[in-house]
């Protein structure tokens, strides 16, 4: 609890909907904030995984309970802000080792005014949500009364059924490589910059345009393939970006989508989306490829999965299945040349074994263009 | 990909003896690998020349062979069993060096003998410094510059290449790093690595850039047939580059890396295991990272299971030579459930959600003259592994499981000097961490001490947390500590203990208890599942920690509390370990729900299946009590654990709670030499003229009384520890004095020395009713050399009749003064055929594992039952305890002088083997008798 070397330490409170409230010091940002309280259990990459945009609005727990032992540094954001709501640790780091921090993790926390509480007993928690299932939580170092924060939680918006990539989607379309490949047109749902890299480490001309652009004004720059975007929120809440999904698919250009992506092109295709009891969140999740038998341990982050039960032969095949509950993990599309995966094969933080997914899409674009080629 | 059904029967290669570098984690790998397989349906036959191994005994394999490890022994075997495969990876480097030979000779091959879990070639590339180097540079992964050298004078040119000194010296396949180290100076460069050249079989060193201060990691894989890699633990060495890894202290999972550090470590460890060969199986890796710069290199691969990977399965839970056993066999590890949880796959990588720390048990103060400084050679004896929810409470745990008298990481006794601890940080000691934790109580700071000692801040910044602790604890007497600061300190590993010694008024342990537990502050269980609490898990694997709620549901079974024997240590080894775990199963076979609490990481008594209920915990009063009140037992067992467990008789009588089998009053009587002497007096049983002294006066004084030789030694310790002989009053007051040094205020025992008398270990098993003796083993090194270190012949040898007959009539008679219920050992010695008896220990001795593979009776079982009620009648009468042993069953101990080569080879009352064989021989023609009989008198010493 006490931070021995950190004489400043707070009290501070998290209060979960269910009515349950545990003590703690205050981290970061002093003040209040609120969220779906949600767990992660990768042992490495909290920065990244705190600028994930597929996380925004979530109050993140991470269940290894040292955190901020290497600092932060700008190598390892994933957006240019932190996307969590706020953070639950169980014995936070203030003095870090590590040549390539540029800051502590508690300056950077501070520099971004985001709340977090440590001394909190984070396994608690897990198996707590674990049982009962996600729920909205807040934690505050300015109000401290118990019932105050429980009804907060209560009252915070419930993430089902919420639209939250408009929030975190880019501005204005922009470009973030050029190379000799193929032109990737990305539409932003929260895209991690990790998936950016990926295609650009590849000779990737990328542009990345904001969700709510039309269809029509993506393929005006011509794109050789579409990248739907992993993201924040509910994608049945999404009909906008179900519908330019569904236009896509008739456009005949090669489709790639990751994560939120994965279920927009799944819902555009006529399969079903529901929430999961308790999201998966981690860098361990074994995926086995059922082409090759391989498996690959992945990264992942979701709370909405595609029902296997809604899944058509003429539609789709299963392509990847998680090992641990059985779960679509990804899909080849039918009646267009396109596939999804619903973790993350960019990592960052995590293992590298999916990588070659973004290898697959460019030899479907390769392939496609020499069907084009000959068509024509 | 199922498993193969084109073998049946595997043949299992075991590690052999326990020497420093290959220790009982292989009893682990190899016995959890058994099991495996015989689920499988193989037929597992075992070969291996420890007897004190549970790998060794009936409910591990179907077929077991006690024989050397050498290629004639495992042609004969072949010979009568023609297996159809072979699996050499669960017997460390031993195993893998035979199978390597036999592979040579084209033994393997001319069978038709498959080699599972393992390509002949990898072993040859990773051992063969140059061919790995090669292959590493080919697949793009960075190493340290090196260069192997056939003779001094290349030697020399390569150190001058490489800019001179430090460098360091690896000789070629050697064990534990045997012969290697550091050369710092110049003077002693030609001696060192003469003698790597010497040690290595090929006769070839390693002259390698010296990596002082980088930082040492190693992570342990596991490969399937269909090539899916997962990394099921990391490691990192808190002790950087320059000290053996089995002498370094440990931390898992990592702690310093980010991500993308630590993904790039992941992809060199796969891409380093898929290079060299196609084999399933675990791997481990070690690499050296440069906290500077950023790069990192590899060190080594490992293609087997080894000391580390029985670390991360303890560590993570991850049962892996099970797994790396059936993936040997053709499963691949999407086949495989996780066993933890039961219902989620084992092809996933463990993420934990505390930390681990492992530090190593030495025993220099056996080694007179030994150099103490660690280097790449590794010599500790054993290690200690705990568990807590962050480092520093692990940390206080480990220092808590070492019994070496300490409570925690210091704070617990009066304050170091400090141009000691300045002396002591400036080189790799055995107490590092503590001196570190020294050095910032007396002010020196973070960046000073990294300077010094390279390690990484971070540790060194945790360590200061507690030392802050300790002076807010400090300022306060025990009214003033308030719930929040307790529980605080609790939260960061401090025992009572030492929160006792801290505070400002003078209380006891059992006054903070007390304290605590009127503020509510008990500690919590949890539950190590391999998945961070992300599913539910099954196996009843516990540690204990301070948080808000206890994972560790009580059931209404009547249950036992089996206390382990904590690390391996010269005396008490991996034969406890082994009494224990039969322990365990007995009273599981009687109904009763078997607790047990260890802090061992190479044990089979910590495999998560082993017990109804494993608290991984040190073996310290505060934690066993804690542990005890958690759960309620009906009474504890003591006897199986050697001194670790027999220690806390005292307080477990004093505290009410039941001792099952011999009581307390007894145990204590026979300890007590006075008391016990009495007895034998009583009991008209000869014993030596003895002695008692609390100061060097009074020793001398009760030495020139009862004459020279005179043996001198502390009382309660096992393995002879400080034993010495003496044979005038000057060398009395300098081993009193030694004594004294390492056993503060501890009683002197002075015995009178029988020159030239045989010795005779035996042991018994008394009900109330009857006492049944498992066995008579005569030693075939005179009186004088330490029973652990005597050839010991079973039955004796040259012992006349009447002799066996007063033998078995005092042990009889001890057995029932002292109302033994359970096992008893009794050494005597023999000199012109009168029988004197020099000490009795109601509890089990190192000798019962062996005298049960001499016997083919399962005598932990028998004893532990009879501890619990059950009369020796039973077994009798269904024929169990009827002797299979044809001939002589000779122990012999097993030494590794050769780590220590500045340790003069003698033998004495001190024990100092760190193993043993046995060996079956039908005559005493035999060489196993009359090679060790022709030298009985080579090595004695005081």
């Amino acid at each position: 609890m006490t931070e021995p070397t950190h004489p400043s330490a707070a009290p501070c409170k998290l209060a979960l909907a269910d009515g349950t409230v545990v003590k703690g010091l205050a981290i970061g940002h002093r003040g209040e904030t609120g969220g779906e309280l949600c767990f992660n259990t990768s042992m490495t990459g909290y920065q990244e995984i705190f600028t994930d945009p597929s996380y925004h609005g979530q109050i993140m727990m991470m269940t290894y309970p040292h955190i901020g032992n290497y600092g932060a540094s700008d190598e390892d954001m994933e957006a240019d802000r932190p996307m969590i709501a706020g953070l639950v640790v169980r014995q936070f780091t203030h003095r870090y080792s590590n040549q390539l921090a540029d800051e502590s993790l508690e300056r950077f926390l501070k520099r971004h005014k985001l709340v977090g509480i440590t001394g909190v007993d984070t396994r608690r928690l897990v198996r707590h949500i674990r049982t009962k299932g996600v729920m909205n939580a807040v934690i505050s170092s300015i109000d401290l009364d118990d019932e105050s924060l429980v009804e907060k939680a209560r009252r915070w918006p419930s993430m089902e059924g919420l639209e939250l990539a408009s929030r975190v989607t880019t501005g204005t379309a922009y470009d973030f490589s050029t190379g000799p490949g193929p032109r990737i047109a990305v539409y932003d749902y929260g895209v991690k910059r990790n998936i950016l890299r990926m295609f650009r480490d590849r000779g990737c001309t990328v542009r990345v345009f904001p969700a709510s652009t039309p269809l029509a004004g993506v393929l005006g720059w011509q794109p050789d393939g579409l990248f739907f975007s992993n993201g924040p929120g509910d994608p049945r809440a999404m009909p906008d970006a179900i519908d330019t999904a569904r236009q896509a698919m008739t456009t005949g250009l090669p489709i790639f989508g990751i994560c939120l992506g994965h279920q927009l092109m799944s819902l555009a295709a006529g399969l079903d989306v529901y929430k999961m009891y308790v999201g998966h969140r981690g860098a361990n999740h074994p995926v086995q490829n059922l082409a090759t038998r391989r498996v690959e341990v992945t990264t992942q982050n979701h709370g909405f999965a595609v029902d296997p039960k809604s899944l058509r032969d003429d539609v789709a095949v299963l392509t990847h299945r998680n090992l641990n509950d059985d779960t679509v993990e990804g899909l080849r599309f039918k009646q267009f040349v396109g596939f999804s995966v619903q973790y993350h094969p960019e990592a960052s933080p995590g293992p590298h074994d999916s990588r070659y997914l973004f290898d697959t899409f460019l030899q479907d674009i390769a392939e496609h263009r020499g069907v084009r080629v000959k068509a024509g | 990909m199922p498993k193969r059904t084109d073998i049946h029967k595997i043949l299992l290669i075991g590690s052999g003896p326990i020497v420093i570098g290959q220790a009982c984690e292989f009893d682990y790998s190899g016995s959890q690998a058994a099991r495996a397989l015989r689920a499988e349906g193989y037929e597992v036959v075992l070969v291996n020349s420890n007897p004190a191994t549970i790998m060794t005994d009936p409910v591990t394999a179907d077929k077991i062979y006690l024989r050397d490890l050498t290629p004639a022994s495992i042609h004969q075997i072949v010979e009568i069993e023609r297996p159809d495969a072979v699996l050499p990876t669960m017997g460390g480097q031993t195993a893998l060096n035979l199978a390597q030979t036999l592979h040579e000779q084209g033994f393997w091959q001319e069978r038709g003998i498959h080699v599972i879990g393992v390509d002949i070639d990898a072993i040859r590339i990773t051992e063969d410094r140059q061919e790995f180097r090669d292959l590493m540079e080919r697949i793009g992964i960075d190493q340290a510059r090196s260069r192997t050298a056939k003779s001094l004078l290349e030697a020399k040119e390569i150190a001058q290449e490489l800019g001179g000194l430090p460098v360091v010296i690896r000789p070629s396949y050697t064990l534990g790093g045997s012969g290697g180290g550091i050369v710092w100076h110049p003077d002693e460069f030609d001696r060192k690595v003469m003698r790597g050249l010497e040690l290595s079989p090929v006769h070839q060193v390693l002259i390698e850039e010296c990596l002082f201060g980088w930082k040492e990691y190693e992570l342990e894989l596991l490969r399937d047939a269909n090539d899916n890699v997962i990394i099921i633990c990391s490691i990192e060495n808190l002790d950087p580059m320059g000290v053996h890894t089995g002498d370094s202290v440990t931390v898992a999972p990592q702690q310093t890396l980010t991500d993308k550090q630590f993904q790039q470590m992941r992809d060199a460890a796969i891409r380093a295991m898929r290079s060299i060969g196609t084999f399933a199986g675990g791997c481990n890796i070690q690499f050296a990272f440069d906290p500077v710069s950023g790069r990192m290199i590899v060190i080594e691969i490992n293609p087997r299971v080894s000391r580390s990977s029985a670390l991360a399965s303890k560590a993570t839970g991850y049962p892996i030579a099970k797994v790396a056993a059936r993936l040997a066999v053709g499963y691949t590890l999407d086949e495989l459930p996780n066993e933890i949880t039961g219902t989620t796959s084992a092809c996933f990588e463990p993420s934990i959600d505390y930390v681990v720390t492992k530090i190593p048990r030495w025993n220099f103060e056996k080694f007179e003259g030994v150099d103490e400084e660690l280097t790449t050679q590794m010599k500790a004896v054993g290690e200690v592994m705990a568990i807590g929810r962050t480092f520093p409470e692990s940390l206080q745990k480990a220092w808590q499981s070492l019994e070496l008298g300490y409570a925690g990481l210091g704070a617990d006794r009066e304050p170091a000097d400090r141009s000691e601890v300045r002396q002591r940080l400036k080189k790799p000691y055995w107490d590092r961490t503590l001196q570190i934790r020294n050095a910032l109580k007396l002010g020196a700071s973070v960046e000073e001490i990294h300077d010094i000692t390279r390690v990484d801040p971070w540790f060194l910044y945790q360590i200061q947390d507690l030392v802050t602790m300790e002076e807010q604890i400090s300022r306060r007497a025990l009214v003033q500590l308030d719930r929040d600061l307790l529980w605080e300190a609790k939260r960061l590993g401090f025992s009572d203990a030492q929160i006792a010694f801290l505070l400002e008024d003078d209380v006891s342990e059992d006054d903070v208890r007390a304290h605590r537990k009127a503020l509510g502050i008990t500690p919590t269980y949890q539950l190590v599942d391999t998945c961070a609490g992300e599913f539910p898990a099954r196996t009843p694997y516990f540690y204990s920690s301070y948080e808000t709620a206890s994972e560790s549901v009580v059931s209404d079974r009547k249950k036992v509390l089996i206390l382990g024997s904590g690390p391996n240590r010269i005396g008490q080894g991996i034969e406890f370990d082994y009494s224990c775990v039969h322990g365990v199963l007995a009273a599981r076979e009687m109904g009763y729900e078997a607790l047990m609490i260890n802090c061992n990481p190479e044990t089979v008594s910590t495999d998560f299946d082993v017990a109804d209920k494993l608290y991984f915990e040190p073996v310290f009063w505060e934690k066993v009590l804690d542990v005890i009140e958690h759960e309620r037992p009906e009474g504890v067992i003591v006897q199986l654990g050697g001194q670790t467990a027999l220690k806390l008789a005292a307080r477990l009588h004093e505290a009410g709670i039941p001792i099952l089998g011999t009581s307390y009053e007894m145990m204590d009587l026979a300890e007590d030499r006075g008391k016990f002497s009495a007895i034998l007096k009583e009991l008209e049983i000869p014993f030596p003229p003895y002695g008692m002294a609390h100061d060097v006066a009074e020793a001398v004084r009760v030495a020139e009384q009862i004459g020279y030789p005179i043996l001198v030694r502390p009382s309660y310790v096992l393995g002879g520890q400080g034993m010495r002989i003496a044979i005038n009053k000057t060398e009395v007051e300098q081993y009193v004095r030694q004594i004294w040094k390492l056993l503060p205020g501890n009683e002197i025992l002075l015995d009178l020395f029988l020159d030239g008398a045989t010795e005779i270990d035996c042991d018994a098993v008394f009900d109330g009713e009857e006492v049944w003796i498992t066995g008579i083993m005569q030693h075939i090194e005179p009186a004088g050399v330490h029973s652990g270190d005597s050839t010991a012949v079973l039955p004796p040898y040259d012992l006349s009749e009447t002799v066996q007959n007063t033998i078995r009539r005092y042990v009889e008679d001890i057995a029932r003064r002292l109302e033994v219920r359970g096992l008893i050992n009794v050494q005597l010695i023999v000199k012109d055929e009168t029988v004197y008896v020099i000490e009795a220990n109601p509890r089990a001795s190192r000798t019962v594992p062996f005298v049960a593979k001499a016997t083919g009776i399962p005598i932990s079982n028998i004893a532990t039952k009879v501890m619990l009620g059950e009369k020796l009648k039973t077994f009798r009468e269904a024929g169990l305890l009827e002797s299979k042993l044809k001939g002589y069953a000779i122990k012999e101990p097993v030494f590794s002088w050769d780590k220590f080569p500045e340790v003069p080879k003698e033998l004495g009352p001190e024990m100092k083997s760190t193993g043993e064989a046995i060996a079956f021989v039908d005559a005493l023609t035999d060489e196993h008798f009359s090679r060790p009989y022709a030298i009985r008198n080579l090595y004695l010493s005081r």
